[in-house]
């Protein structure tokens, strides 16, 4: 049967397109706009070209941020990823523990961000927080607002505290929707644990933790709420990621240009790394359908 | 390879069993002799592949041992069983290429590399896969898949037993009789004990040499396929075995004479007195057609193909007989006979055997 063919239906995506041109396009057109032009206010621009994205390219302060957030982005995908597996393996499968588990598990994910880098800043406080003293009463030398290291360990144990149940969650849907026949053949084949896990309950998880990876790395990668909570960047620029960087810049000393510029470029990396994962992710189901 | 035995076994899927109702496998004594080929019999939900998976250990029984020759294996885990099982849909290892899904169980048991890829090249050609050794198992048909599950199942050659839960059930019609010829063929050659549980009485009765039937949690027959014929343990057995079943009728026996309806049957032989509810059963394969004997009311006739069946009624109860070729069937109303040898009696839905007094229960 022939279908008919009716492209004024496009019309109905009108009111959307719409409604996000306001909220996300225009805005960023502003952004584009300052990007390309100097200011000193009153509406005046002047044609700047690719001055600031040159500037920003060779600033070795977002050079310093990149690598910050690069690698803080890495610790945390080798600790939640990896973890996040062991505890979906090790979570009772049915039954009230089962349901507790999920709650528990849950919990963290409910908190607001801002509210999550407040607890820990004062849970880590030396004076009043119940983690800092208990480390100074151990005799352990901690201090994060002092020692880079230590601010480090701390943002690094709370983004873990935060987000490691998501990506617990998420291998423990993919590893509910096996079927119990597989681990059953895997005994009468007399498969080790690391068998089953390697060739069973891994290649049942991949998609699911694709997609755990893609929007951990995302949201480390935008970090902004918790670390500026937590140690505002500091001590030093030693936490400052690249949206700290970012709004320093442009709310802090109000160099609108080179943070229009810093904000587009980000906004690409974050972009091309997406549609890296997501064209990974095509293929995978591709090879799979075949 | 060694005998199993099940010594007093039963199993409930509940923590405190209550009644006999309430268990999936009734209490049972059994001896799978070293090296048969058994047939586990019934209709869905008897508790075929309850029994299938204690003796594999995937169930542990709720009561009673399982024994491997003269070890108790009850409590042993299904790995240190040495057992093989093939499950009723396919099981694949999806990441791996079929040689490796068919190494996999030899490699786990850390067989040398030669031996492996001799193995694996004879049950591949078995299953007829040599050509596509190297592909990913994960983009096959879901019948390529069964017959790597099956080859699997088949390539340790020290195994304890085989079991196939209705391994035939997703493989197309002329792939399944040969497989199961090759199952077969392979039994002979290496004798291993099978036990190949199916509620399909033709796989059942071309597979085995002893036909188990199960109903309801028991196992209510054990038998070569012509005691299953001939001389039905149970009603089920009579009703489940040939197509169609036995004819059963409400009678009342003294000596070697039934009364149904108040026409008289003789019998083969002399029965004592019976209690409960008492039929006798008679395959329609020896009900014959004539002029004389016990009037039928006749209700239509079915062409089967190779031969014709009578469906009629006798005293209001319903009776099945094969035509032979060519009969035609008087119009006034047909007579038929039943051969007297091959009347079974039941009490209770349990066969009676002659000058014996079986109690219902």
């Amino acid at each position: 049967m022939d279908k008919t063919q009716n492209n004024k239906a496009w019309f109905l995506v009108l009111p959307v397109l719409l409604l996000v041109a306001f909220s996300a396009v225009l805005p960023l057109m502003t952004v584009v706009n300052y990007a390309f032009n100097d200011t000193f206010g009153q509406n005046e621009f002047f044609w700047e070209g690719l001055g600031w994205f040159e500037e920003m390219v060779t600033s070795d302060r977002l050079h310093d941020a990149l690598g910050r957030q690069i690698l803080f982005s890495g610790i945390i995908l080798l600790i939640e990823v990896p973890l996040g597996i062991f505890i979906a393996l090790n979570m009772p499968g049915k039954g009230f523990w089962g349901s507790f588990c999920l709650v528990l598990m849950a919990l963290p994910l409910l908190i607001p961000f801002n509210v999550v880098g407040t607890i820990w800043q004062i849970f880590g406080r030396v004076d009043i927080g119940l983690l800092g003293h208990g480390l100074a009463a151990l005799g352990i030398d901690y201090n994060y607002t002092n020692d880079p290291i230590d601010a480090w360990v701390t943002l690094i144990v709370m983004d873990v505290w935060h987000w490691t149940s998501l990506v617990a969650l998420l291998a423990y849907a993919g590893l509910q929707s096996i079927p119990q026949a597989y681990y059953q053949a895997a005994r009468i084949d007399q498969a080790t644990r690391w068998s089953v896990f390697r060739y069973i309950e891994l290649p049942k998880m991949k998609g699911v933790l694709l997609i755990a990876v893609l929007l951990r790395f995302m949201d480390s990668f935008m970090i902004y709420t918790e670390p500026f909570v937590l140690t505002g960047g500091g001590p030093g620029n030693s936490t400052t990621f690249l949206s700290i960087d970012l709004a320093k810049m442009a709310t802090g000393q109000f160099d609108l240009g080179p943070a229009a510029a810093f904000s587009l470029m980000y906004f690409c990396v974050i972009l091309l790394i997406s549609w890296v994962f997501y064209t990974a992710m095509t293929n995978l189901d591709r090879e799979e359908n075949r | 390879m060694s005998r199993i035995t099940l010594s007093n076994l039963a199993h409930s899927y509940l923590a405190n069993p209550k009644g006999d109702d309430d268990f999936a496998l009734k209490e049972m004594d059994h001896v799978w002799d070293d090296g048969g080929a058994y047939a586990l019999l019934g209709a869905s939900g008897c508790g075929k592949t309850t029994l299938l998976n204690i003796i594999s250990g995937l169930v542990r029984p709720s009561q009673g041992r399982v024994l491997f020759g003269d070890r108790d294996v009850t409590d042993a885990a299904t790995t240190e069983r040495n057992i093989a099982q093939v499950f009723q849909f396919p099981v694949v290892y999806d990441t791996m290429t079929v040689r490796d899904n068919l190494a996999f169980p030899l490699r786990n048991r850390g067989m040398d590399a030669a031996y492996i890829a001799k193995r694996v090249a004879q049950i591949a050609q078995m299953i007829g896969m040599e050509d596509i050794l190297s592909k990913k198992a994960r983009g096959l048909t879901a019948d390529a898949k069964q017959k790597i599950s099956l080859g699997r199942g088949m390539v340790r050659e020290d195994v304890n037993a085989i079991l196939f839960d209705e391994p035939l059930t997703v493989i197309d019609p002329h792939m399944k009789w040969e497989l199961r010829t090759q199952l077969k063929s392979l039994h002979r050659e290496f004798g291993h004990t099978m036990i190949y549980v199916t509620h399909d009485q033709t796989e059942a009765l071309t597979f085995a040499d002893k036909v188990v039937v199960m109903h309801e949690g028991r196992v209510v027959q054990m038998g070569t396929p012509e005691e299953l014929f001939e001389t039905p343990e149970h009603t089920f057995v009579g009703y489940f075995i040939g197509s169609p079943g036995m004819n059963l009728f409400e009678a009342e026996i003294s000596g070697s004479e039934a009364r149904l309806q108040g026409v008289k049957v003789a019998l083969g032989a002399a029965y004592g007195p019976t209690t409960g509810r008492t039929q006798i059963g008679i395959r329609p394969e020896y009900v014959t057609v004539s002029d004389e004997g016990m009037p039928v009311t006749i209700k239509r006739v079915e062409d089967v193909g190779r031969h014709r069946i009578l469906r009629a009624e006798l005293g209001g109860q319903p009776l099945n007989a094969m035509l032979p070729e060519g009969m035609t069937i008087p119009a006034d109303g047909a007579r038929v006979a039943f051969a007297p040898a091959k009347i079974n009696v039941y009490a209770n839905d349990w066969r009676v055997a002659p000058g014996d007094v079986r109690k219902g229960a």
